[in-house]
């Protein structure tokens, strides 16, 4: 039992360690201010930021429907669960692949969105925000939905007996009930978007102070600029680790409740 | 999921793995080789056993026709590839990945490698190639030329400068005193063609050899400047190579009987 725990623990955490012992701590403060990564850190956080509120927009009343599905055939709740988790273990790579499909010039619906208002999503900020909430999404319903099904349904039905719209019922009695799944949920994708390479390399292209994020920075830098790649690594890591340490267990209760 | 406890673990399984590919945006393809015993010198005339063989991406056609002619010489070989950015490549190498033979689209970026003598034998090079401009086959953007690329309003997409074929692409421009505004930096030449041949982009600046290989799916446009922007393609065995008799063989093959296949794909003569 102990020793391949240890050897997992290694695998964990030893791959985190290297990249502490060999970062260029000297040189952080002024790779991180340089031109190769100070336009990708604002990119990077700004993205992140735009594509978590939409996954709160967006991902919140998909939560509700779903928490409320209880009443539906078994095989469409499964299906619909099962498409909402995909891209957590879809390759990003796939997912951007997909996107591409679906929203570039000549994809399923890119070509009518370019033929009517000559909009087109790839190579744009939005490319970005897109890829981002498309794999940020799912932690945010599937940690809403657990945490709405927790949420105590006297207090709902209180409510409305007191005259409480449905509308009002949700958004002042349940969502409330449910905000610490709603902040873990939250976190959880803005770590997620932050991260986001493939699907973004892939569908949104990579130009720097457009579509250029941290990870995809990174990435190019390794050939010729590892201490700049390694700075970006840096801040990626502490930027995951303090979502995780911050959210305590939370995140794993979100996702129990 | 119709279980009502199981799949909790499941989903928290799911999560944890896209939490760790979040933390690890960026992986290694190759795991760093042990350090590899100093070659001895070929005394079984006989080959056999594998190859790796990292080559730039622009050669993802030509070299697996060969490899597969050598192989057919050569029974009980087998040589196989990874294909990427040159630079990328031989950023992997000098990392220490297990590679026998390197060959890459510009002589600077097989000048790492040499320099951090890792190359077995002096790199050879086996061709040249020229920038042309890819555009789909019905041309959109109506390109006709270089000066089309700074213009704001196309979508171009053009290789990474840190790569060979962006490198070329900005000696080019130069040459032909234009601005470019591309729309995205792509990490290696083939993900330019692909965003052409998609009809995401207007237009890229590849190799003629890619815009031959993708036939009908883009329509090709050469410009003088790419005449005085000529990229070498040099292929060396690798001193860190477990089967340097091998590595030896296929880059000599590849010298000796390439030219006719590597002419065939649209490359130039090595001079």
């Amino acid at each position: 039992m102990i020793a391949p725990a240890v050897v997992a623990g290694v695998l964990l955490a030893g791959p985190l360690v290297a990249l502490l012992v060999r970062a260029p701590w000297d040189r952080l403060g002024a790779l991180l201010a340089g031109p190769a990564v100070l336009p990708a850190l604002g990119l990077s956080f700004g993205t992140a930021l735009a594509s978590t509120v939409l996954c709160i927009v967006l991902g919140v009343p998909l939560a509700a429907v779903l928490a409320g599905s209880d009443g539906w055939p078994r095989v469409v709740t499964r299906v619909a669960r099962a498409v909402v988790a995909t891209p957590l273990v879809l390759p990003p790579v796939v997912g951007g692949i997909a996107l591409l499909l679906l929203l570039s010039r000549t994809g399923l619906l890119g070509r009518p969105l370019f033929a009517a208002f000559g909009i087109t999503i790839p190579f744009t900020t939005a490319a970005v925000v897109v890829a981002q909430t498309f794999v940020g999404l799912p932690f945010l319903v599937l940690s809403v939905e657990g945490a709405l099904r927790g949420v105590d349904a006297r207090f709902a039905v209180a409510a409305a007996t007191l005259g409480a719209s449905p509308w009002a019922t949700f958004v002042r009695v349940t969502l409330p009930l449910a905000a610490p799944g709603l902040a873990a949920g939250a976190v959880l994708s803005f770590a997620r978007a932050l991260g986001e390479f493939g699907a973004t390399i892939t569908f949104a292209g990579s130009l720097p102070g457009v579509t250029e994020t941290l990870p995809v920075a990174a990435y190019i830098a390794l050939t010729n600029d590892p201490g700049s790649a390694i700075a970006i690594a840096v801040v990626l890591v502490v930027v995951a680790l303090a979502v995780l340490l911050a959210l305590r267990e939370r995140w794993l209760t979100g996702l129990r409740a | 999921m119709n279980r009502p406890r199981r799949p909790r673990g499941v989903l928290l399984a799911a999560v944890l793995g896209a939490v760790a590919m979040a933390l690890t945006a960026c992986s290694e393809p190759h795991a760093a080789a042990p350090a590899a015993p100093p070659a001895s010198a070929s005394s079984t005339p006989s080959l056999s056993g594998t190859i790796t063989v990292d080559a730039a991406a622009s050669l993802n056609t030509v070299f697996p026709a060969l490899a597969s002619a050598f192989e057919a010489a050569h029974p009980g070989t087998t040589v196989r590839f990874s294909f990427g950015g040159s630079s990328a490549l031989a950023a992997q190498i000098v990392a220490g990945a297990p590679v026998d033979v390197f060959a890459a689209a510009s002589t600077t970026t097989m000048a790492t490698v040499t320099k951090a003598k890792l190359t077995a034998a002096a790199p050879v090079t086996i061709a040249r190639n020229a920038l042309e401009i890819a555009v789909p086959p019905a041309n959109p953007g109506r390109i006709t030329g270089l000066k089309d690329f700074g213009t704001a309003s196309k979508t171009i997409v053009v290789c990474d400068k840190q790569v060979p074929c962006g490198a070329a692409a900005q000696q080019v421009f130069a040459l032909a005193k234009v601005s470019a505004k591309p729309d995205s930096y792509e990490p290696d030449v083939t993900s330019v063609l692909t965003k052409v041949e998609t009809g995401d982009a207007d237009a890229g600046l590849v190799y003629r050899t890619d815009v031959l290989a993708a036939g009908a799916r883009v329509l090709g446009i050469p410009f003088a400047e790419a005449s005085r922007a000529i990229t070498a393609y040099p292929i060396a065995p690798l001193s860190a190579s477990q089967n340097a008799p091998l590595a030896t063989a296929f880059t000599d093959y590849v010298v000796q009987h390439g030219a006719a296949d590597l002419a065939a794909a649209g490359f130039l003569p090595p001079r």
